[in-house]
């Protein structure tokens, strides 16, 4: 199928960027929407143009690290999927594409669509964490019960893998959805309780000071996800924080 | 304790929290103008009370009009770091495939809300004020219902109303509905609430709205 790009282009983090046109033939569905942007890099390097720098790692679905906004949705059109598994059959021959960065204050663009997503990881840093002895009397985890609905909603948290869509999709760029499955992990958890009260506080404290947006219970989030992380995390963290600062 | 002031998400319950006090008046508020269509008298009753006792006038009225403000200055608040949050928009932005129109747009259907209440103050409160206060006219306890009657008079007001109790609907969609997975509860039983806060959100505009017809319409008709 032949498509036409309407790509993000950005030299460097300082520079002002642009949309600029490129039309590319023989697309084939089977195709992911990454290998289509290898298609047209190889293009553009053999006429001697510079390429499309975009984010990706395992193109499996797994690293989080891959992005996009396209169309208008963070990882396109198709559900609880990554851009690196969204399949070109999701598009038909003629189709215009619009890609471009996903866009939040607290993800500036290093270049074309690749932006920086540390501002998770210092979210992350402030709390997003269990202390655990090391020193050569580990206690196993399996030998703590855990009730099985707790271990389930934990794992569906910890599923999270980073990747910025809930950000990229909410008309505020807030990062509730994130920060709500970080702490969720760990919140519904024997060994998370230890640090609970503080955590919340300082994994909140530090998506604030990123600069991200206020929750509004949109849902944008949610949708666009591509594992599936639910509201109720959200819900969870809110009830954490009031909790936690009303014991002081 | 400061903490909570400071963050997104003490923002996130005082919007709640204000939204949810305001629902509660709207049930009062709703109640009392339903008397008007039933029972003139109980209106003209309900109306005085309210006027003239000092724990509505002197309590309950500050205390509402700070729940207003609260709320729309706090709705203000955060519509312009939402804004700075994206400090450069996209070419390219497909909000209605994720959430609905009504959630995206809060700050609309709240500014027009708000024009409402300028108005709606003007119309109630402000003549209010001039009889009692300015004029210092002598308390009459049945001039309500035929104060009402004569405001809904002209067309052009009573279709103000009604756009704006429309709003208001679209408001309460998004807003009583979200209210509690903003306080942190989103389980089975929040379900049921949900769909009360829906139902709500379209009855009691509509009620506001027949009621502003009526008044409308009755004296023409008779
Ligand atoms: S919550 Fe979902 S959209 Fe947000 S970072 Fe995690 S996986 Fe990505
Ligand atoms: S490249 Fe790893 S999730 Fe897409």
């Amino acid at each position: 199928m032949k498509l036409y790009l309407k790509i993000w282009r950005q030299k460097d983090a300082s520079s002002p960027g642009k949309i600029v046109d490129y039309t590319l033939d023989g697309v084939e569905g089977d195709m992911s929407f990454l290998e289509m942007l290898d298609i047209l890099n190889e293009e553009l390097v053999s006429k001697g143009e510079e390429p499309v720098e975009f984010d990706h790692d395992c193109r499996e679905g797994i690293c989080g690290t891959c992005s996009l906004q396209i169309n208008g949705e963070p990882h396109g059109p198709d559900r609880l999927v990554t851009t690196c598994q969204l399949h070109m059959r999701k598009f038909n021959d003629g189709d215009t594409i619009v890609i471009e960065p996903f866009r939040a204050t607290a993800f500036p663009v290093i270049k074309d669509l690749i932006v920086d997503r540390s501002a998770f990881e210092r979210i992350q840093q402030a709390g997003g964490y269990i202390s655990v002895n090391t020193s050569g009397n580990t206690v196993d985890a399996n030998s703590i019960p855990i009730n099985k609905h707790d271990a389930d909603e934990a794992m569906d948290a910890a599923t999270c893998i980073g990747c910025g869509a809930c950000v990229a999709a909410c008309k505020n760029a807030s990062a509730m959805l994130f920060t709500s499955a970080k702490v969720s992990q760990f919140a519904l958890l024997p060994q998370g309780k230890v640090e609970a009260v503080e955590r919340v506080q300082n994994m909140v404290r530090q998506m604030d000071l990123e600069g991200f947006g206020n929750c509004t219970n949109t849902g944008a989030c949610e949708v666009e996800c591509p594992k599936g992380i639910s509201l109720t995390n959200i819900a969870r963290m809110n009830r954490e924080y009031l909790s936690a600062t009303l014991k002081g | 304790m400061s903490g909570l002031i400071k963050s997104s998400l003490a923002r996130k319950y005082v919007m709640a929290l204000s939204g949810l006090f305001l629902v509660i008046f709207l049930i009062l508020h709703v109640t009392i103008n339903l008397a008007s269509v039933f029972s003139p008298d109980f209106f003209n009753e309900a109306s005085h009370f309210m006027g003239y006792n000092p724990l509505v006038q002197f309590i309950m009225q500050p205390i509402l009009i700070v729940g207003v403000i609260v709320h729309f200055v706090m709705g203000f608040v955060l519509e312009i770091q939402n804004k700075k949050a994206r400090s450069i928009s996209y070419v390219k932005y497909k909000g209605s495939a994720n959430a609905p129109w009504v959630s995206r747009n809060m700050i609309y259907s709240g500014l027009v809300i708000l024009a409402f209440l300028a108005l709606h103050f003007y119309d109630f409160w402000v003549h209010e004020i001039t009889y009692k206060y300015v004029e210092a006219s002598p308390e009459n306890p049945t001039r309500y219902y035929f104060e009402t009657v004569e405001k809904f008079a002209p067309f052009w007001r009573t279709i103000l109303y009604v756009v704006s109790f429309g709003l208001l609907g679209l408001h309460l969609w998004h807003g009583f509905a979200s209210s509690l997975q903003s306080m942190g509860a989103n389980n089975k039983y929040t379900v049921g609430f949900k769909k009360f806060a829906k139902i709500f959100a379209v009855v009691v505009p509509l009620a506001f709205a027949f009621i502003a017809l009526y008044h409308h319409f009755n004296p023409i008709i008779h």
